[in-house]
């Protein structure tokens, strides 16, 4: 028999039942719980008189529309009252079926995606769901983790499994190792580029090779978070050291002799050496540079040293009216240089680029600088409370307030800008979020993914500006 | 859920590929807690001229004449036509919500998103994929004088106005709920003692998914 892909044990590991007609059911470890998309099932819940499956495995946290300015105020600041609405049922819903809550004013409140891995309520060998799309982001710990939609979160709330179908294996193999001053963002912008938006779909991702081995837990987080960004439900890097050292001694991961069961247990979320995948990928990741966005998806991506690309260059007719569609909305023209792209606001933060190691990157690069004065806003909202904290406690907070931004409260904020956090028509953000859509950061706002180190040189220098120069110039030197 | 059996209705084509979720229904949309109300913002920032504001009603808003939900010919359309990896980008429902509301109860599409392709099912829109080719000729169809086709579950056909058929291909366990409008939840809990005994076997194998610190 041949050998079986991490993805192909945790789903054996998971398998409930094989029905017949190709449907299976698979157990659920964690369910993850945010405002925006859980109301609807606990309604659903309510109205056919159904109780959770098993409470202890549901963790809630508000995210997306906490606003990230006067926390202290907890609920009293959230000014839009439908926001506010939203968020207070959430409380309600949490308190009514007796479901844990970091609720906003909690100290462990976060972005889901965040939060999760943290408290170490995302373990290895887990199935992780949240009808949130970026769950893939806890994949890295060697689980198998997808966003759902609402009616699969009453599904998951009342039967702790899931009907899925078993996708396709693929494997991304990322040879040799990231330059300095490239990181998994860009590791992931790259393979988007290379795959496409679509290219992931139906298949399962495994990040592989010795770049990705590097990484560590925060720079495969931001991987896998992207995995979905191109087409794939879930994403998953294999179980090693790094994990193991990431988990111990959180709050929720087992603790002792409970613990060392668990690790020897863990040793096996690997592919096997024959397993065999349906589709593979390589890429050279010692050739990658920053990458930036051009486009309004995040498959039009360049190196910081391209240009945005000549329409003659497109591979069908749908691509080239997909290229000039986007060249319109965000005001480029074909052959112009990444590096003549001014930037009116910039965003560090969101699940993909808030933990502390991208806060870290982002404040060595801001040290003894200030942000251009074209640039209107730069903020860093990190991704949790933990985060927030741990930061401060670095003094990475004076070093961004120094430097002209704005330092938040947690939440998902200008990612998706639900709360007061947006873009204006037209205005262009360097941002270390995961998707450039159209009028996703606000009505008419111009998104360009980058990783914090390049989100942090772009306020910098008031345009998109290749990162190492800065680093190799050193603390305040000249851009 | 509501059954999908047979419908005919009148096509609307969308030429536009990897149409994302936040195109469906903007993220403002998204503060409500109920599962209604957003059939007026599908579409919503291709739809208006002005941004979207969960507090406006549509007559208070500047439509946007040449986009084509807004043309006069496909008003009442229930079949929506669209391109490549449609739906793709967030988990949220509230985009499949949005447009059954509408009343679009079936997308074609050469292909869809993951998420939201599943989505569909559990809200009585029935997602279909076709070839790329047929794709294209029913554009030509729609932008032309218009097309009406008669999709059919159980058959699971597409009828042409020539009385040319397509077959297409659905799930079979997603085409019976569809057909029946079955509660999948209800579907799962009848296999509630295989859930409880795989549940048993799994807490002894890995007790430490149990449970919460104190
Ligand atoms: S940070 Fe952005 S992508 Fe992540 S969960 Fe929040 S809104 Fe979604």
């Amino acid at each position: 028999m041949a050998g079986r892909t991490l993805y192909d044990k945790l789903w054996d590991a998971h398998l409930v039942k094989q029905r017949d007609d190709g449907t299976a059911l698979i157990y659920i470890d964690r369910h993850l719980l945010h405002e925006v998309t859980s109301p609807q099932a606990f309604e659903g819940l309510r109205l056919a008189g159904r109780r959770p499956w098993r409470v202890d495995a549901n963790i809630a946290t508000p995210d997306h529309n906490v606003p990230t300015v006067q926390r202290s105020q907890g609920l009293a600041g959230i000014t839009d009252p439908i926001a506010k609405i939203q968020v207070e049922t959430l409380d309600d819903n949490c308190r009514e079926f007796g479901i844990l809550e970091f609720a906003i004013l909690d100290p462990r409140q976060g972005i889901v995606h965040v939060v999760g891995p943290e408290q170490g309520a995302t373990l290895p060998g887990m199935t992780v769901v949240c009808g949130d799309s970026h769950t893939s982001t806890h994949g890295a710990f060697a689980a198998l983790a997808h966003g759902i939609g609402t009616s699969e979160v009453e599904h998951v709330l009342a039967t702790q499994c899931l009907i899925q179908r078993k996708a396709r294996n693929m494997r991304i193999v990322a040879d040799g190792q990231l330059p300095a001053g490239v990181t998994a963002k860009d590791l992931a912008l790259a393979i988007i580029g290379r795959i496409g938006t679509a290219g992931g779909t139906g298949y399962t991702l495994e990040f592989s090779g010795d770049a990705v081995r590097a990484l560590s837990m925060e720079g495969r987080m931001t991987l896998c978070n992207m995995a979905i960004e191109a087409g794939a439900r879930a994403g998953m890097v294999a179980f090693d050291e790094v994990t193991l050292e990431y988990v111990r001694g959180r709050p929720f991961a087992p603790k002792g002799e409970l613990f060392e069961q668990a690790a020897l247990a863990w040793r096996d979320l690997v592919s096997d050496a024959d397993a065999v995948f349906d589709a593979e990928v390589h890429i050279d990741a010692s050739a990658l540079e920053p990458q930036v966005t051009w486009g309004t998806s995040p498959e039009m991506v360049v190196g910081v040293s391209g240009v945005v690309p000549e329409l003659e260059a497109a591979q069908s007719k749908g691509q080239r009216q997909g290229w000039e569609s986007a060249m319109r909305y965000m005001g480029l023209e074909p052959g112009m240089r990444i590096t003549d792209i001014g930037v009116d606001r910039v965003f560090i933060g969101s699940c993909t680029n808030s933990r502390i190691e991208d806060l870290r990157a982002a404040a060595d690069v801001v040290r003894g600088r200030k942000v251009a004065d074209s640039v209107l806003q730069a903020m860093v909202v990190p991704g949790s409370g933990p985060v927030k904290q741990q930061a401060e406690a670095e003094g990475l907070h004076e070093v961004f307030l120094a430097a002209g931004f704005e330092w938040r409260d947690p939440g998902c904020s200008m990612c998706l800008a639900m709360n007061a956090d947006r873009l204006g028509a037209g205005e262009h953000c360097a941002s270390t979020s995961n998707r450039n859509f159209e009028g996703r950061q606000g009505h008419g706002g111009r998104t360009h993914l980058v990783s914090p180190q390049m989100a942090a040189a772009a306020a910098v220098a008031g345009h998109f500006t290749d990162v190492r120069a800065l680093i190799a110039a050193g603390a305040g030197g000249a851009a | 859920m509501k059954p999908f059996t047979k419908l005919m209705g009148r096509v609307l084509p969308l030429d536009k590929a990897n149409v994302d979720t936040d195109q469906i229904i903007p993220k403002q949309f998204l503060k409500s807690i109920r599962r209604t109300g957003f059939g007026d913002n599908l579409f919503d920032a291709w739809r208006y001229l002005d941004e979207g504001d969960p507090a406006k009603t549509p007559n208070e808003r500047r439509i946007n004449p040449d986009f084509v939900l807004n043309s006069p010919r496909y008003q009442g359309a229930s079949i929506l036509l669209a391109r490549e990896n449609f739906g793709c980008g967030s988990s949220r429902e509230h985009a499949v919500w949005a447009l059954e509301e509408y009343g679009l109860r079936v997308v074609l599409a050469p292909s869809f998103a993951d998420i939201f392709f599943s989505n569909c099912f559990k809200n009585g829109v029935l997602p279909i994929v076709l070839e790329e080719g047929v794709i294209d000729e029913l554009f030509r169809l729609a932008a032309g004088e218009g097309v009406e086709l008669m999709v059919d579950l159980a058959a699971q056909v597409i009828r042409m106005p020539t009385g040319r058929t397509l077959a297409f291909e659905v799930d079979s366990f997603r085409k019976r709920c569809l057909l029946e409008g079955l509660d999948d939840i209800g579907v799962t809990l009848t296999d509630a003692d295989a859930i409880r005994e795989f549940e048993q076997a799994h807490r002894r194998r890995a007790p430490w998914l149990f449970g919460q610190p104190a």
